[in-house]
């Protein structure tokens, strides 16, 4: 009896370790494809504010598109997690001065560095240590936020 | 076969890889794709227990997930922008080099201009920390960044991230046309 809590506890871990893994990997891909799709690059970034090119444009819309489809057909076919249970999206919470406001502190951000918080870790990995600055600076912006959080409309 | 692993993806092959990560995670274990939370784990991890505002008293351990998909952007970005890294500059418009020698900028290999990494100027320092924290701050207070909100949000067709994402574009076109070159001259 004493033996069985292990051998029960042991195919969890092992398989919460395999999913932690895999969350790894879904993210080294995503980082190659940030790269790869120049997503995380200063100067496509800069571009597609200043209107000059249709790739950003296009990859964004293609994204979405994408998503949008995916997302319906995983509903239509009330398809289930890997780990059972059925598939559910979270829901944004209410509110509407919170997303132009905080939208808008975010893209003034975005615009200067050109980078947005994916693009940071991906830069970072690829040996641009500046982003170090970056990353430390919006620590202290996120750590900000939870301090005036309560004084803020949302 | 190097030529071929390190040259850039067009829109049309990358934009959907992108779109995909919204089912895969939410197959993977009925996971929200969103990366800024990840700032918000860090800060629940690092501050310490007695100075911790509210707002990061949770249990960040459920998070991990999150934290391993941060680590692999990180990854991701080794193998892609330095082992595999496309040995030519980004291949832009026209207008959009013209507006760099405008800024003063030039257009190296690479993701981002050698003159944003000269630390020895204290602009590079005053743009890559107001950045950062504008970022940080932003979306935490907008709850969510490109992926939680522009394609996550919007690929399942949550107005909250509709309004989100077209402030994120008000901003950056102010800062990336009136803000940013003010900085520079």
């Amino acid at each position: 009896m004493i033996s069985s809590t292990p051998t029960r506890t042991e195919p969890q871990a092992l398989s919460s370790t395999l999913s932690l893994l895999a969350y790894l990997l879904a993210g080294t891909f995503f980082g190659v494809v940030l790269v790869k799709s120049e997503a995380a690059s200063w100067y496509r970034i800069q571009e597609m504010f200043r209107f000059q090119s249709f790739h950003m444009y296009g990859l964004i819309g293609s994204a979405v598109l994408t998503g949008m489809l995916t997302t319906w057909l995983l509903r239509r076919f009330q398809a289930r997690s890997l780990d059972g249970q059925a598939i559910k999206v979270q829901s944004k919470d209410p509110g509407l001065p919170r997303y132009v406001l905080g939208g808008l502190t975010f893209g003034v951000g975005w615009g200067l560095a050109g980078v947005c918080p994916g693009p940071i870790f991906t830069l970072l990995g690829s040996g641009i240590w500046a982003m170090l600055i970056v990353l430390l600076f919006a620590l202290i912006g996120t750590w900000l936020y939870g301090v005036v959080q309560d004084r803020l409309p949302h | 076969m190097i030529e071929f692993l390190s040259s850039p993806w067009p829109w049309f092959i990358a934009g959907p890889l992108i779109g995909l990560m919204v089912p895969l995670l939410l197959l993977l274990g009925n996971k929200t794709f969103g990366i800024s939370a990840n700032l918000r784990h860090a800060c629940a991890i690092l501050l310490p227990e007695n100075a911790k505002p509210g707002f990061f008293r949770y249990d960040w351990r459920k998070e991990k997930w999150n934290l391993m998909f941060a680590g692999g952007l990180i990854l991701g970005g080794l193998l892609a922008g330095l082992i595999f890294a496309n040995p030519e500059p980004t291949r832009l418009s026209a207008g959009a080099i013209r507006s760099l020698q405008e800024l003063g900028m030039g257009l190296n290999p690479g993701l981002i201009p050698s003159e944003l990494l000269d630390l020895s100027r204290p602009v590079v320092w005053l743009i890559l920390s107001l950045s950062g924290l504008l970022v940080g701050f932003g979306t935490r207070y907008g709850g969510g960044c490109t992926s939680g909100h522009a394609i996550t949000g919007l690929s399942t067709l949550q107005f909250p991230s509709l309004v989100a994402t077209v402030s994120f574009f008000a901003g950056g076109i102010l800062s990336a046309n009136f803000l940013l070159p003010l900085l520079l001259k």
